[in-house]
């Protein structure tokens, strides 16, 4: 069912922007009321196009963070420095206006509640918005597999979704959440701010069989994780990656 | 044209012929990948090219290494909306890994350590338009980037570029790898924008 939704053409489509939402101070939530919607997969995106009035576009991709169901997206936008689409839609758009998309694009790095083993979610900065989609899908399904998230960000007021998150840790049943600091850890924090490592990625115990693993984020904080998992026992095959953004560098 | 996005002014540059439509011009070297970087020895790397009869080609690295090689200085077009302008690499032409092989296809399938899987037209390998590329920019290819060796075909966007490539089979029937069964164009030129299935 929902592979079909990748199937035939991507046409462009008009969504409203009905609500925003500010995640942190350079990141912001789109809520869109997208009709036409044909359903999409957790782990998913959509392109975007801007279009000034003299018809010059620009187009960009962003992970949808809602989970699926109905016509509503939710798009979490970081707002990149210099960037040149990221910054209109986390500032200057707003509830009214239409948004031009298409998708949903992406067919691998995808999670649907029919996937019945135990998940290892590995987050970098941004990187967590289509594992976001992921965790909503799970609650708002009957699938109880385990779920645990490792989410490496800057501080902790870089950290989307955090009160989300925080709730969903107590009320979704087999959900566990990890976060590292890499600058600076929020005060009573145990431990000192640094970069992922196997103990943290691994609680300290072999992954249960079966685990599959989905880590997004900017290209070096992957490529570590990656190579952390694989040389921990887990399976290669076993891990979907999901990079962006420029060579190198950790959140 | 698009509907207008109140407010938008872009940031465009002087409009560049060399730029396919809906591409953007970036300075770094983004990677993306399905998967981990797989580890490639180059003591057990080796390159197949096999037609649908007959005996496959194999080259060990010392052997590939040995094969003519070329400088090439090419744009680089990555359906995921960047574009890098005048990247330089060294490789091997496919031109001299087919050089007398017999065959009737009309196809090839890329295959690669790690299981990634790319197809295309084997005239698109032909006639100076693909390498085995093992150098970038003057030094040994990183394994992000495809390392120790990658097919390079850049008038076709980046994912047909196939990162650590292992073998390649020449095919009478068209067989879609890895993007092109999830959604991606089957044949992907950037100049007809033909990322996604339909486009």
């Amino acid at each position: 069912m929902a592979r079909a939704a990748v199937l035939g053409r991507l046409t462009w489509q008009v969504g409203t922007v009905t609500e925003v939402r500010d995640e942190t101070p350079t990141a912001r939530t789109l809520v869109l009321d997208v009709p036409d919607w044909t359903g999409h997969q957790a782990g998913q995106h959509v392109d975007v196009r801007l279009t000034a009035p003299d018809g010059y576009s620009a187009q960009r991709s962003y992970s949808i963070a809602s989970p699926p169901g109905g016509t509503k997206l939710e798009l979490t936008v970081q707002r990149l420095e210099d960037g040149e689409v990221s910054p209109y839609l986390a500032e200057t758009l707003a509830p009214g206006d239409p948004l031009e998309l298409r998708g949903p694009i992406g067919g691998w790095f995808v999670w649907t509640p029919a996937d019945p083993g135990p998940v290892l979610l590995v987050a970098g900065g941004s990187g967590i918005v289509p594992l976001m989609a992921m965790i909503r899908a799970r609650a708002g399904s009957g699938n109880r597999a385990p779920f645990r998230l490792v989410y490496s960000v800057r501080s902790a007021d870089a950290a989307l979704y955090a009160a989300e998150l925080a709730d969903r840790a107590r009320t979704d049943a087999g959900l566990e959440l990890s976060y590292v600091y890499t600058r600076s850890a929020p005060p009573g924090w145990p431990g000192p701010a640094g970069r992922i490592n196997a103990g943290i990625l691994t609680a300290g115990r072999p992954a249960p069989p079966g685990t599959a693993v989905f880590i997004c984020g900017p290209t070096g904080f992957v490529e570590a994780a990656a190579n952390l998992l694989i040389d921990a026992g887990q399976d290669a095959q076993t891990i979907k990656t999901e990079r962006f953004g420029p060579s190198g560098g950790q959140p | 044209m698009g509907i207008v996005s109140r407010g938008f002014g872009g940031r465009r540059r002087a409009p560049d012929e060399n730029l396919p439509p809906g591409q953007y011009l970036v300075t770094d070297f983004p990677v993306l990948s399905a998967g981990p970087t797989p580890r490639v020895s180059l003591d057990t790397w080796e390159l197949t090219l096999a037609a649908e009869t007959g005996q496959p080609r194999s080259w060990d690295w010392a052997a590939f290494q040995a094969l003519p090689q070329e400088d090439i200085t090419v744009d680089l077009h990555c359906v995921t909306k960047w574009s890098k302008f005048g990247t330089p690499w060294r490789g091997v032409s496919l031109d001299t890994l087919l050089d007398g092989m017999v065959t009737t296809a009309e196809f090839a399938l890329a295959r690669c350590y790690g299981g990634y899987t790319t197809n295309l037209p084997l005239a698109d390998l032909r006639n100076g338009q693909a390498w085995i590329a093992f150098r970038y920019d003057s030094a040994d290819l990183e394994p992000e980037h495809g390392g120790p060796a990658r097919l390079l075909v850049p008038h076709l966007y980046l994912w047909k570029s196939a990162k650590w490539v292992q073998r390649i089979d020449l095919l009478r029937e068209d067989e879609p790898g890895f993007w092109e069964s999830l959604g991606y164009h089957n044949y992907g030129d950037p100049w007809r924008e033909q990322r996604y299935w339909g486009d």
